[in-house]
């Protein structure tokens, strides 16, 4: 079954962002007080090592489990979207102290009440869907 | 054995988490996949049926299938480490975070991730409880579709491909990030 390794890969994910604490809303208080290198040490430290790896993919033209040269898509151009849409995120980042992994990895962890959270993300997604055409992008 | 159990249970440094995160990103490129766990929600909406009343959810979901699949193990994994690997550490946050959450009104951590003071039912009655998780979560669900990805396809995967829109996107997190820990959880905290 191949989806059993999505399953895995998710798995070290959930267990990695519990035990490093990236799950938890005092780190993400205590991040945008800028009172701990914490979480910078995470995204910084995968950011740089993130960077040598897709240097490293450009560069060998490395191909992938499929035998397909492995090709990033480049992020659309744009501006108004990238900063309204990422205030928006980042105040609801502030407010519930959990990013999309997070918050399935707080239900699986037994923060039941989280459930509900999922769910206004996702009605959140949806009025997105809803309003796209009139949002500024 | 436990040694090993034991060994792992102890609050995760940095340096371990940051460069698994790497990792991951890399082995969903090699098996042909991007790294973005925010498209769930949309994939989610799609599930539900919303394709028939909003073309942009109107897509072939199935494609996303492994991605779901994904966030299960996300889950998956949250539940074993709470279950088999736990430590008596609260969240390690520093003195001056503490101090501050004192000040509000909120304890330090005890032994729960999040403040359970907040994260309960009976909370989701009150404005300070509906606003964090209900209006908080609607947020992070609007934001992300509108800026096209989350920490995962900006800030770790974009930032990774240098990509300009993710740098801008990363600035707006803070932007929004900074007013609300600022302007906003000082008077909602201590409602």
């Amino acid at each position: 079954m191949k989806f059993f390794r999505y399953l895995f890969i998710g798995i070290i994910f959930g267990i990695t962002l519990t035990k490093a604490e990236i799950i938890s809303w005092y780190r993400i208080y205590e991040m945008f007080r800028f009172q701990s290198f914490h979480m910078y040490g995470v995204i910084g430290s995968a950011v740089i090592l993130g960077v040598l790896i897709i240097q490293v993919i450009k560069k060998t033209k490395m191909k992938g489990l499929d035998g397909q040269p492995i090709v990033i898509e480049p992020k659309e151009m744009g501006f108004a979207r990238y900063i309204i849409g990422g205030t928006i995120f980042g105040a609801g980042w502030a407010l519930t102290g959990a990013c999309p992994g997070p918050l399935f990895i707080l239900l699986g962890n037994g923060v039941g009440v989280i459930a509900v959270t999922i769910l206004a993300a996702v009605a959140g997604t949806y009025t997105y869907g809803l309003l796209k055409d009139k949002l500024p992008h | 054995m436990k040694d090993l159990i034991d060994f792992i249970s102890q609050p995760w440094p940095w340096y371990v988490a940051g460069p698994i995160i790497s990792v991951i990103m890399f082995v969903l490129f090699f098996l042909g996949k991007r790294f973005g766990i925010s498209s769930n929600l949309r994939t989610i909406c799609s599930v539900l049926g919303a394709g028939k009343s909003c073309e942009f959810f109107d897509f072939d979901w199935k494609s996303q299938r492994w991605n779901l699949v994904f966030a299960l193990g996300m889950m998956i994994g949250g539940a074993i480490t709470s279950m088999y690997l736990t430590s008596e550490d609260p969240v390690q946050i520093s003195e001056a975070t503490k101090n501050d959450l004192m000040a509000l009104g909120l304890g330090a951590p005890k032994g729960s991730m999040v403040p359970d003071e907040i994260f309960n039912w009976e909370m989701l009655l009150t404005v300070k409880g509906f606003i964090m998780l209900v209006i908080g979560g609607f947020l992070v669900g609007f934001g992300t579709r509108y800026a096209g990805g989350c920490t995962s396809g900006h800030a770790i995967s974009g930032l990774s491909d240098l990509q300009l829109p993710s740098l801008i996107a990363v600035v707006g997190f803070f932007i929004g990030g900074l007013f609300v820990t600022y302007l906003v959880l000082p008077y909602l905290l201590t409602l």
